[in-house]
């Protein structure tokens, strides 16, 4: 065991895999030489050469579509974009083809392929820094989405995600980065693509979360001292539906927090799921918590952005006083 | 203080072959008769074909399909400097290229007619699915051919795209990954004056596509794409020196699509029919026939012969696609993922129960 912020544990499960598997390459941005403008890939490309961690031109559509190339021809790309909100000009390239090229090659040809970047609101950065958009790779199908939100599971995931034969989005909660350290396995080990984690368990209401959120969600549920079941989704696609149902069949009531705007959202297909799947053993409306349909504002107004304690018990209250 | 030139460059013109079929020797590239007969009846068979699938589009044979028409010379050309061990990346117009690199007829027919198993490709040969986003697999080429540098193997990838393809980041972004790694990836934009009605002069104000290059870092030459030797030529030098090490090039093939845009086009609403008759006499096909005339590769009894097998290859194509059973609908799950997830699985459960 050793003691490993969510940084320190990517970096970890990127050497690991390096040293594993001589088709992994690490790829995107200031990657190498500057390990990452988090240092998420520090001291790798000194390591592990500098054709295997790879400082690329600036060009996120270019580092999707020659990663997609590069899985094509049998290597494992894991590429880095700075920041989730630059992804936007490689989605062409992840929903047009990285998501596509297994079914239309009727299986000759995989994309194994991760794209990790930084996601979330709170650290106070430029605009288009702080975008969380799970829903956007959940709806782009034949993509995997996935977001830890502790140092274990973002080992675990991220080891999981390389070695999926298919493309997997890996976002990582830049506002959680450094803000946990916890004992992690300094051996190998997988968290499996679409299982929920039971964060905390309870009898009186479910509460959903993930990302950064899910962190601050449990704190809100405990400083309030609720007995609530609070699940980290981890998954967007595939998702655990199954761990969702149990426990909403259980409690009878249900509340989705996520940051990213409302409308639209994942939240909106885990409330569906709910109504479609356990109607009869609700005792309450389903309640989502999320930011709004608005830009994430700028720093000084961001946190009023990002669903806070008051509007997270708002919810529970809510849904329990029904 | 100081003002002076600090680069200076050069586009180079290739043709070896002139319209009427004389070459010049002293370009002409090492080439056995054999060599020369396949591009000959490939040629044949591909145009054989694709003036057969306009006809079954018309008669509702098949659905929406894109010809190739005039293109053949630079496709075929192209394609000869290419070893099966190496990555071909098409786009929607290469189907000269796909026939020349065994892909069977029909299953073109069965893309053209709706049918994923159109996109098959046997394992001993490298050619990657049709792509319909324009410009979008200049990506995969040049990615593909970054990872044939990293695994330090000798295979290089050629990507086919149009002239419109070379306004988007893609193409441009692509050459420039390429250029960095030094990618053993060949570029061949077959500029074919068109992109559906914009002329080439709307995609850009460059005098030639070739010099883009230039701004990547590696060479561009402009080739007469009707003339199967020149891109024969072209292309191969440039795939051995992708071979040795030494990056990637962009070919421009100076070409004409002799047919509308699609199935659903009608050129006559911005092309100058006058423009057509032009371009006819500087057919690919015709060209290379008087070439082999004059050599004595070809006699009219040969020209005869390559005519019906190539009609013969094509009927019988247009009967294996037509008795073809339908695929299997649960497809469209089966090859969305390795391994089902969840959701996925529940969608395929309603599927059978409401089929
Ligand atoms: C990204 C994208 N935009 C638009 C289209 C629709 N479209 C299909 S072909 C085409 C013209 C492409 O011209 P060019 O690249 O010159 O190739 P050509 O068809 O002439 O071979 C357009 C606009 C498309 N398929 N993809």
């Amino acid at each position: 065991m050793v003691k490993a912020t969510i940084v320190q544990a990517v970096n970890m499960a990127l050497d690991l895999e390096l040293g594993r598997d001589r088709n992994v390459v690490v790829m995107g941005e200031d990657v190498g030489v500057n390990g990452g403008v988090f240092r998420a890939t520090d001291g790798l490309q000194k390591k592990h050469g500098k054709e295997r961690v790879i400082d690329t031109p600036l060009s996120e559509e270019a580092i999707i579509g020659t990663a997609v190339g590069m899985a094509v021809n049998g290597m494992r790309p894991v590429a880095e974009i700075q920041f989730s909100g630059f992804v936007y000009s490689g989605f062409d390239q992840l929903f047009s083809h990285a998501a596509r090229i297994r079914n239309r090659s009727r299986g000759r040809f995989s994309v194994p392929l991760v794209v990790r970047t930084p996601a979330g609101a709170g650290i106070r950065a430029l605009e288009l820094h702080c975008e969380q958009g799970e829903a956007f790779f959940a709806h782009a199908v034949g993509l995997k989405m996935v977001i830890p939100s502790t140092p274990y599971d973002a080992k675990g995931l991220l080891l999981a995600a390389i070695r999926d034969p298919d493309p997997v989005i890996f976002y990582e909660p830049m506002r959680l980065y450094r803000a946990i350290k916890e004992d992690i396995p300094e051996d190998d080990y997988t968290v499996p693509i679409g299982k929920a984690r039971i964060a905390q368990q309870g009898d009186d209401l479910t509460v959903i979360s993930w990302g950064a959120l899910s962190k601050f969600t449990l704190d809100a549920i405990q400083n309030n001292k609720v007995n609530a079941e609070v699940i980290d989704l981890r998954s967007i696609y595939p998702w655990d539906s199954e761990a969702v149902l149990n426990s909403v069949k259980k409690t009878g009531r249900a509340v989705i927090v996520h940051e990213a705007p409302r409308t639209s959202g994942f939240g909106a297909e885990i409330a569906a799921t709910i109504a479609e799947r356990a109607m009869l053993e609700l005792e309450a409306p389903v309640v989502r918590v999320t930011g709004y349909d608005t830009a994430v504002p700028f720093a000084r107004t961001e946190m009023e952005y990002v669903p806070s304690e008051k509007r997270i018990m708002d919810g529970v209250n809510k849904v329990l006083k029904f | 203080m100081v003002r002076k030139v600090i680069e200076k460059f050069e586009v180079e013109y290739l043709q070896v072959m002139d319209e009427q079929g004389n070459v010049d020797n002293s370009l002409m590239p090492k080439i056995s008769d054999e060599q020369v007969k396949w591009m000959y009846e490939t040629m044949v068979l591909s145009r054989t074909f694709d003036d057969k699938a306009f006809n079954l589009q018309r008669q509702g044979r098949i659905g929406t399909y894109i010809q190739f028409k005039g293109q053949e010379g630079s496709q075929i050309g192209a394609m000869a400097a290419l070893e099966d061990k190496d990555w071909l990346f098409p786009m929607y117009r290469s189907g000269a290229a796909l026939i020349a690199r065994k892909t069977p007829l029909h299953q073109l027919l069965l893309y053209s007619g709706g049918d994923e198993r159109g996109l098959l490709c046997s394992k001993d040969i490298n050619n990657f699915p049709i792509a319909i986003p324009v410009g979008t697999q200049n990506l995969h080429a040049a990615g593909c051919a970054m990872a044939s540098r990293f695994k330090g193997e000798k295979t290089v990838s050629l990507v086919f795209m149009g002239d419109g393809a070379t306004s988007k980041m893609d193409f441009l972004t692509g050459m420039n990954f390429a250029g960095v790694f030094k990618a053993p990836c060949i570029f061949v934009c077959e500029n074919n004056q068109f992109a559906i009605s914009v002329s080439r002069k709307i995609q850009t104000a460059a005098e030639t596509i070739a010099q883009k290059s230039i701004a990547f870092g590696f060479k561009g030459m402009q080739v007469d794409g009707n003339d199967v030797f020149a891109m024969y030529k072209a292309v191969s030098e440039a795939v051995e020196n992708a071979r040795n090490g030494n990056g990637p090039a962009l070919i421009e093939a100076y070409t004409y699509r002799m047919c509308d845009h699609s199935t659903s086009d009608d050129a006559s609403k911005y092309r100058d029919p006058k423009e057509m008759e032009e371009w006819k006499a500087k057919d690919p096909i015709d060209r290379l026939e008087k070439y082999m005339r004059n050599k004595g590769l070809l006699d009219d009894s040969y020209r005869a012969k390559v005519a019906e097998d190539a009609k013969n290859k094509v009927e019988a194509a247009v009967e294996e696609y037509e008795k073809t059973p339908a695929p299997n609908p649960e497809d469209m799950f089966t090859y969305m993922f390795a391994e089902m997830p969840l959701q996925l699985k529940e969608q395929l459960e309603e599927y059978r129960r409401l089929k």
